[in-house]
């Protein structure tokens, strides 16, 4: 019993007192700031492994983005990550950000239906759906739920059964394999619920998008409520993007 | 005919693909199974098959870890052939043997178990669905069927268990993968260019960022026929011990999870974090996607570097130390993890687990010694043996390997290179190349194959993740437990879907 206080002790407090305001440490790579220096184009192009880059004017498509980096490595002047993990929106639109865009990445109120608030907005429980992740988001996720993150405090878990949840988190490019699977889980939960897609991966396909093994016809005919940028997503980026699906319309 | 009927290499060794001899299959099979029988030093760490127009060219890669070589052979045969399968006399080669069959419709005579193996999109009979999966059944009034997934109870990858219950007793638990099967191996030969395989190379397994990427750019330079320098090296032996501790950390909560402890989920689960921090302050990514690259790195580690991961371990330390003595010596966790989930030494030698899955029961696998890649050479590493192959082994080992990591990293940090600023040239692939590249992740062995064509580009791409062997420890392990021992079992184990599914 002495034990177990002292570890609880040595442990002081290991929770992030604020997920809104909190700095991540070292260099993130969160939302980019592309300027308008010139640079020869087709190089960017050509550079970018998922084809997350268009040109004229130059922007980068955070839902397909892997977040590698390399285009800020190579053209420094033109692109910088910056640290800010806000990433997540309901509007695949502002995914896209445009060369001398530098405001924070927001959710369209107009999109987010009325009942979420109603009824998610003190309580939210997801069933998580890997379909082709490849474990890095789902470590993330679960990392949401860690006492560090402790995303439980607002009323948002992760549940066992499709039929105790809201809604479903999808991660992965959706694999063939997992379609049917995918599917049936969502007919599962109770409606009204909630789609979200959590990682470059799941917006977009990320690096899988040509393979002949997925099959993403489930995401045309549902109505996708939170898109979650990241390779993997960062836990503040989730937490923070749903946190701004629920809160009260202003 | 060659005369020699083995070439021998050594680890991210490339050779002329023309240099490996080729059998006929009766000679090839013979060769590769006595090579195999009765030496456990020696295990297949890859077999697989490419189409040369209309026929199948098989390869067969068997290490020999007390030569510290490779021993590469093949054959060429007709698709439409009914072999003698090697898994008849050896059970090392069952999946691959499976996916051969699965792949490219070659029959097998006698294997056992000759059912499909991923589902694979590319697989020749497209009426086989992953929904109608051939379950073993038994016909019994006393026996019932549990089946879980392919969707499960907590955030994890898919696939399917389907166990055989006398009462709460597992008697038989089979393991239906390919869920997560997303193509990879024909992304490899469709991409082409090198940032493209690079970023494909970190999606393999997102546990094991470091060790797959690390198994692609040193595959890749060696196609290349470039030396990587001394920091390259650091930096890739630096990140692959750093991954090892964050995962094993990670591990011990899981385990602790697993068994109620709900003080041991906790610290254990916080004190991954810190580890998996120090890879975003060195490269951006808390699982280090975009920090392994071949030829160059794009975050030099540096002194400041080395005293933060110095003050990092100084607070990991002495939590880590108290929560596992804690751990270590409370008897409900202990009863739960002792004689659970055994797997015997002949058995993990019969089904031919790597890594942990082979360390736990006696098998002395563990690349780091016997085919060093990088720094591992310098290191002179010791691999942690268990001998009981239970649950309470698994976790020993991880115990053991934390502190050795950090050990091995400390040694590294005592003095850090310096690194060159990156730069960006043109690597190319050497024309008509075999390369084989092995890495221990912290799961074990990680194999990739490569072969180029005339013109130097990618002919076949092979991965094989530790766990496509271990899986089938974990079916193995449960026998006779019983079902509520299912999730520790599976647990200490800690095997990907996605490594296997590719």
């Amino acid at each position: 019993m002495l034990n177990n206080l002292k570890i609880l002790w040595h442990q002081g407090k290991q929770f992030i007192p604020d997920v809104t305001t909190a700095k991540v440490p070292g260099i993130f790579r969160g939302r980019p700031v592309i300027t308008d220096a010139k640079v020869d184009e087709s190089l960017l192009l050509d550079l970018c492994p998922t084809k997350a880059i268009s040109t004229s004017p130059v922007s980068i498509d955070l839902g397909k983005c892997t977040f590698c980096g390399e285009c800020a490595i190579q053209f420094p002047d033109k692109i910088s990550f910056t640290k800010d993990y806000k990433l997540s929106t309901n509007d695949r639109e502002r995914l896209i950000i445009k060369e001398g865009d530098d405001q924070a990445i927001e959710l369209n109120s107009d999109l987010i239906r009325s009942e979420i608030h109603r009824l998610f907005g003190r309580s939210l429980k997801l069933r998580q759906v890997s379909a082709g992740g490849d474990n890095s988001c789902e470590w993330e996720l679960n990392s949401s739920n860690n006492v560090q993150f402790d995303m439980s405090r607002f009323g948002i878990d992760f549940v066992a059964s499709p039929r105790h949840a809201d809604g479903i988190v999808i991660t992965g490019p959706i694999t063939a394999n997992m379609a049917e699977s995918v599917e049936r889980c969502y007919n599962a939960v109770p409606s009204p619920k909630i789609i979200i897609l959590a990682g470059t991966d799941a917006i977009s396909g990320g690096i899988f998008a040509d393979s002949p093994a997925i099959n993403r016809e489930f995401l045309s005919t549902h109505h996708i409520d939170l898109y979650v940028p990241g390779n993997p997503i960062h836990p503040l980026t989730f937490i923070n993007g749903v946190l701004s699906l629920l809160k009260k319309k202003s | 005919m060659t005369t020699t009927k083995y070439i021998n290499i050594s680890n991210n060794q490339a050779i002329a693909s023309t240099d490996i001899p080729e059998h006929n299959y009766d000679l090839f099979a013979s060769g590769n199974l006595e090579l195999m029988s009765g030496n456990p030093a020696r295990h297949c760490v890859n077999y697989f098959g490419y189409r040369v127009a209309d026929k199948i060219k098989l390869i067969c890669c068997i290490a020999d870890d007390d030569l510290h070589q490779i021993l590469v052979s093949s054959s060429l045969v007709d698709s439409s052939m009914e072999l003698a399968s090697f898994t008849a006399q050896n059970h090392n080669f069952e999946k691959f043997e499976r996916e051969i069959h699965e792949n490219f419709g070659i029959g097998y005579i006698d294997h056992p178990w000759l059912k499909p193996l991923r589902y694979a999109c590319n697989r020749t009979d497209k009426d086989q669905r992953i929904e109608n999966y051939p379950f073993y059944e038994v016909d019994s009034e006393e026996l019932h069927e549990v089946g879980v997934g392919p969707i499960h109870a907590g955030i994890i990858e898919p696939g399917h268990f389907r166990f055989i219950c006398n009462g709460e007793q597992i008697m038989h638990l089979e393991i239906q993968l390919g869920y997560q099967h997303r193509g990879v191996e024909q992304l490899f030969l469709q991409k082409e260019k090198l940032l493209e395989r690079t970023t494909l190379a970190e999606n393999i397994v997102g546990d094991t960022v470091v060790g797959h990427t690390t198994a692609f750019v040193n595959l890749w330079e060696s196609l290349c026929g470039y030396t990587p320098d001394y920091s390259l090296h650091y930096a890739r032996t630096l990140a692959l011990e750093l991954e090892r501790l964050a995962n094993h950390t990670g591990d011990l909560s899981g385990v602790c999870a697993d068994i109620a402890y709900q003080l041991g989920n906790s610290v254990y689960g916080r004190l991954r974090t810190p580890i998996v921090n120090f890879f975003q302050e060195w490269g951006g990514n808390r699982l280090a996607k975009g920090l392994i690259r071949a030829g160059k790195i794009n975050f030099p580690f540096t002194n400041e570097h080395a005293k933060r991961l110095v003050e990092v371990f100084e607070a990991y330390e002495p939590d880590f130390n108290e929560i596992t003595r804690k751990l270590f010596n409370l008897p409900s966790a202990l009863s739960r993890m002792e004689k659970t989930g055994v797997v015997s030494y002949e058995e993990v030698l019969e089904i031919g687990t790597v890594g942990m899955a082979a360390r736990m029961s006696g098998l002395n696998r563990d690349i780091r010694s016997s085919h060093p890649n990088n720094l591992y050479g310098n290191i002179d590493h010791k691999p942690i043996i268990k001998h009981h192959g239970d649950v309470y082994s698994r976790v020993q080992i991880r115990k053991t390997e934390i502190k050795q990591s950090i050990g091995y990293i400390k040694g590294l940090l005592q003095e850090v290179p310096e690194f060159k600023k990156p730069e960006d040239f043109v690597l190319t692939p050497q024309k008509e190349k075999f390369a084989i590249s092995l890495v221990e992740g912290w799961r074990g062995e990680i194999c990739h194959c490569a072969i180029t064509d005339e013109a130097g580009n990618l002919k076949i791409y092979k991965i094989k993740d530790p766990s496509f062997h271990n899986w089938m420890a974990l079916s193995q392990s449960v026998r006779n437990n019983d079902i509520s021992d299912f999730p520790i079992c599976n647990k200490s184990f800690s095997l990907s879907y996605c490594g296997h599914d590719l």
